[in-house]
């Protein structure tokens, strides 16, 4: 114990001698999430909309209105040309062009079908498909108010039959993406800090030549790695605190579920992303190997698999299976459901039990290759 | 004469970089081949499509005009149907333990409606936390829902006695550059850019302070070299390398994601290798200004992954973030590639279109070479 001791307080006594990691350790995780948290928006909302109005009647004008009055839509320019339309999604200055051909009000009136054109820019595709979709919204309700207006102007007492829908949205009832994403970079934050902290810390000696003064000592493996993990340990866990404390503060963000047991999933989580850390270390000679092991085989694929933005349900079945082994996955599960749906235990223990099951084996496997290299 | 002494001493750096490179499979065969092989994975995995949304139907009407209803549903690849439910109460502990996303709700009336030429309302429960996905999945139900009200109409138009009738509007959308709307076109450029960029800064994260830390700084401040000379020294070999895994990527992106390349390729590779040496500057700046690998390791991470990933535009627009994040979103050269990059490779665009991108990305090459190499003189010095 007192050998464990020892080393914790000769890993802090450097750590805080490198003021600048220390200030990057705790205020980089801060900064970035109240950018990114801000930044990772997929709100649809002010699409910028071009516009060639060629019937300018009461008709055409009560029909873009109704696309401006639902606020997904702002038109910037009108224009006499279809010509101009080209340039204009061409450069990206708009997204979607709405164009209303000439004889637009006359047909309507005749009880004839009226062509409608709406062009939306396809690079962007989420912008696009969901502007689309509330453009065809959009247009069948007007199409169908049209029809039963002429039928009550034609005298029917008698109205049709028709289907309408009343939606609810759970958990996130304003649709805003910054509820989905903000816990999601919280997670993303805290496993790229906490796997930076220690993917480094055993090669770094190794790479200076330090281990060897430590093997003659008479300190065990074990001990040397718990001595090792504990200051960052420790800067994981305040780095925890600090993140959650901000992303509820900053984004007004509560945690339905209790921010107590936030954080105690959370530490089982640090199990994880620390021990992966101090896996890449045992395995790397250099710490530019570690480096690039760390980013290219560890945080970028987590990133992207884990199902931060990107749906796992959509990926191919084999990417799925591997996504299983993705800590991150299951934290994801878990910080959602803590900040926007309320749930308890009861329903994420599956998901705490597969971090805490991922966490255990990591950290064994780096103490074994640790002692076998030191043997 | 003032060149060719530059070049001069370059050679032995390049060359002693290269050997160093060389010696170190593992890191050779990462930032040759990881980044051909991540776009192949990333590009294969990732989209926002949203299809087989789980559904669960509680239909209380239980007819054979609510079933038709739900089977329209289903019939699509939208949907998937898990679960029937007998009663409200499932309705709760489903959409928690996400069994399903969508909860659809037939009431009892269902059939008497619209057998009498009312109005018939159904229920629909949305999980929103997804919103992005929840935001689309309403899109589709809402129109498999006009789509069934307007055959509904149709239906009881006839049996009013009334012919022909005809949806006043004609609606047709059209997609432009992507007519499939697959995220694939959206996200390779995107991807290509994270990828080099990420590749870049971390290839030369490293470089400067290695020595230092290691010690070898020394040999090379008693040495007649130039801090430039020393910068592009190291530079060069990363490039060469990269070029090689740059130009696997953009064949692999045209061949496998059938995103083909439909403006200049000369331009294309002239904007990447700007790009390029703009982000191995940065490596190297930080190299410079940092005494230990860790820290370095650290500050490459943080300014390089999770900014390129979130704010230069890849999967977020940036013009739905807030206009103070906007202003930060300058401060990064992957924004100004990946507007470049999309405009050649999916709109065909010439140099006219992205001429401005193309001069900030110079611009920050510049920048980032003639910092490295001004800490660089105060290192040797």
């Amino acid at each position: 114990m007192r050998n464990i001791l020892h080393i914790i307080r000769k890993e802090f006594l450097q750590l805080r001698q490198d003021k600048k990691m220390f200030g990057i350790s705790f205020i980089a995780p801060v900064l970035q999430l109240i950018i990114l948290g801000y930044a990772a928006t997929f709100d649809v909302s002010n699409i910028p909309t071009v516009v060639c109005d060629f019937d300018n009647s009461p008709s055409s004008r009560e029909l873009l209105r109704s696309f401006t009055s639902t606020g997904y839509f702002t038109i910037v320019e009108y224009f006499d040309k279809t010509s101009d339309i080209d340039n204009q999604l061409d450069d990206g200055h708009a997204s979607i062009a709405i164009i209303i051909p000439r004889g637009f009000e006359k047909k309507i009136g005749a009880g004839q079908s009226a062509p409608l054109q709406i062009i939306a820019d396809g690079t962007e595709t989420s912008t696009a498909g969901i502007g689309l979709s509330y453009a065809s919204i959009i247009v069948s309700q007007f199409s169908q108010n049209i029809l039963l207006e002429s039928l009550i102007k034609r005298g029917s007492v008698t109205m049709p039959a028709r289907v309408s829908a009343e939606f609810r949205v759970w958990y996130n009832p304003e649709l805003k993406s910054r509820n989905f994403m903000v816990p999601g970079v919280l997670g993303l934050l805290l496993m790229v800090m906490t796997m930076l902290l220690t993917s480094l810390a055993i090669v770094k000696e190794k790479e200076l030549g330090t281990l060897e003064q430590l093997v003659v000592t008479p300190i065990k493996p074990y001990q040397l790695i718990i001595g090792k993990l504990a200051p960052f340990f420790i800067i994981g866990v305040i780095d925890v605190i600090l993140v959650v404390f901000f992303a509820s503060l900053v984004f007004s963000l509560p945690v339905k579920g209790g921010a107590l047991l936030l954080l105690f999933l959370s530490l089982i989580f640090l199990m994880t992303t620390l021990g992966l850390g101090l896996f890449i270390s045992t395995i790397s000679r250099t710490q530019q190997q570690a480096m690039m092991t760390a980013i290219f085989f560890f945080m970028l694929p987590m990133m992207f698999f884990g199902g931060f933005v990107f749906p796992i349900e959509n990926m191919p079945t084999i990417i799925q299976y591997v996504s299983y082994v993705i800590p991150l996955r299951y934290y994801f599960i878990i910080v959602r459901g803590l900040f926007l749906k309320g749930v308890g235990l009861d329903i994420l223990w599956p998901q705490a039990l597969a971090l805490f099951i991922f966490g255990s084996v990591i950290l064994s496997m780096s103490v074994l290759r640790f002692q076998k290299r030191l043997e | 004469m003032k060149l060719h002494l530059v070049s001069l001493n370059i050679l032995p750096i390049v060359r002693k970089e290269f050997r160093q490179i060389k010696r170190d499979k593992r890191i050779l065969s990462i930032l040759l081949f990881i980044p051909a092989l991540m776009l192949l994975m990333f590009g294969y995995a990732l989209n926002f499509d949203v299809k087989h949304t789980s559904m669960a139907v509680y239909d209380e009407d239980r007819s054979s005009v609510s079933r038709e209803f739900t089977e329209q549903f289903f019939i699509s690849e939208y949907f998937t149907k898990v679960q029937t439910l007998e009663s409200k109460a499932e309705i709760n502990n489903l959409l928690d333990a996400e069994k399903a996303r969508v909860v659809l709700v037939i009431p009892s009336s269902f059939t008497k409606d619209i057998q009498r030429g009312r109005a018939a309302s159904v229920q629909v429960i949305v999980d929103g936390t997804n919103s992005n996905a929840a935001a689309t999945v309403l899109g589709y139900i809402n129109a498999i829902i006009q789509q069934y009200s307007v055959k509904v109409m149709t239906e009881s138009f006839v049996r009013m006695g009334q012919q022909n009738i005809t949806m006043p509007i004609d609606f047709e959308p059209r997609v432009w550059y992507n007519p499939e709307l697959e995220s694939a076109k959206f996200l390779v450029p995107g991807l290509i850019a994270f990828i080099l960029m990420v590749t870049a800064v971390v290839s030369t994260a490293l470089a400067i302070v290695r020595e230092r830390e290691l010690g070898t700084m020394e040999q090379l401040m008693v040495s007649p070299i130039k801090p430039i000379e020393l910068i592009l020294g190291k530079t060069i070999p990363y490039t060469i390398i990269s070029l090689f895994a740059t130009v696997t990527i953009l064949f692999l992106g045209s061949i496998l994601f059938d995103v083909s390349i439909k403006g200049s390729i000369f331009l294309l590779s002239l904007v990447t290798f700007i790009f390029f040496i703009g982000s191995l500057g940065m490596g190297l700046l930080i190299s410079t200004m940092v005494e230990t690998q860790q820290l370095a390791f650290m500050i490459a991470a943080i300014v390089s992954m999770l900014p390129t990933f979130i704010l230069s535009g890849f999967v977020f627009p940036i013009r739905n973030m807030p206009i103070i994040i906007q202003g930060i979103t300058y401060l990064l050269p992957a924004r100004y590639f990946l507007v470049a990059l999309r405009a050649i490779i999916l709109k065909g665009a010439g140099l006219s279109a992205f001429w401005d991108q193309a001069l900030i990305l110079t611009i920050y090459a510049v920048i980032m070479i003639g910092i490295s190499s001004l800490r660089m003189r105060k290192i040797l010095a």
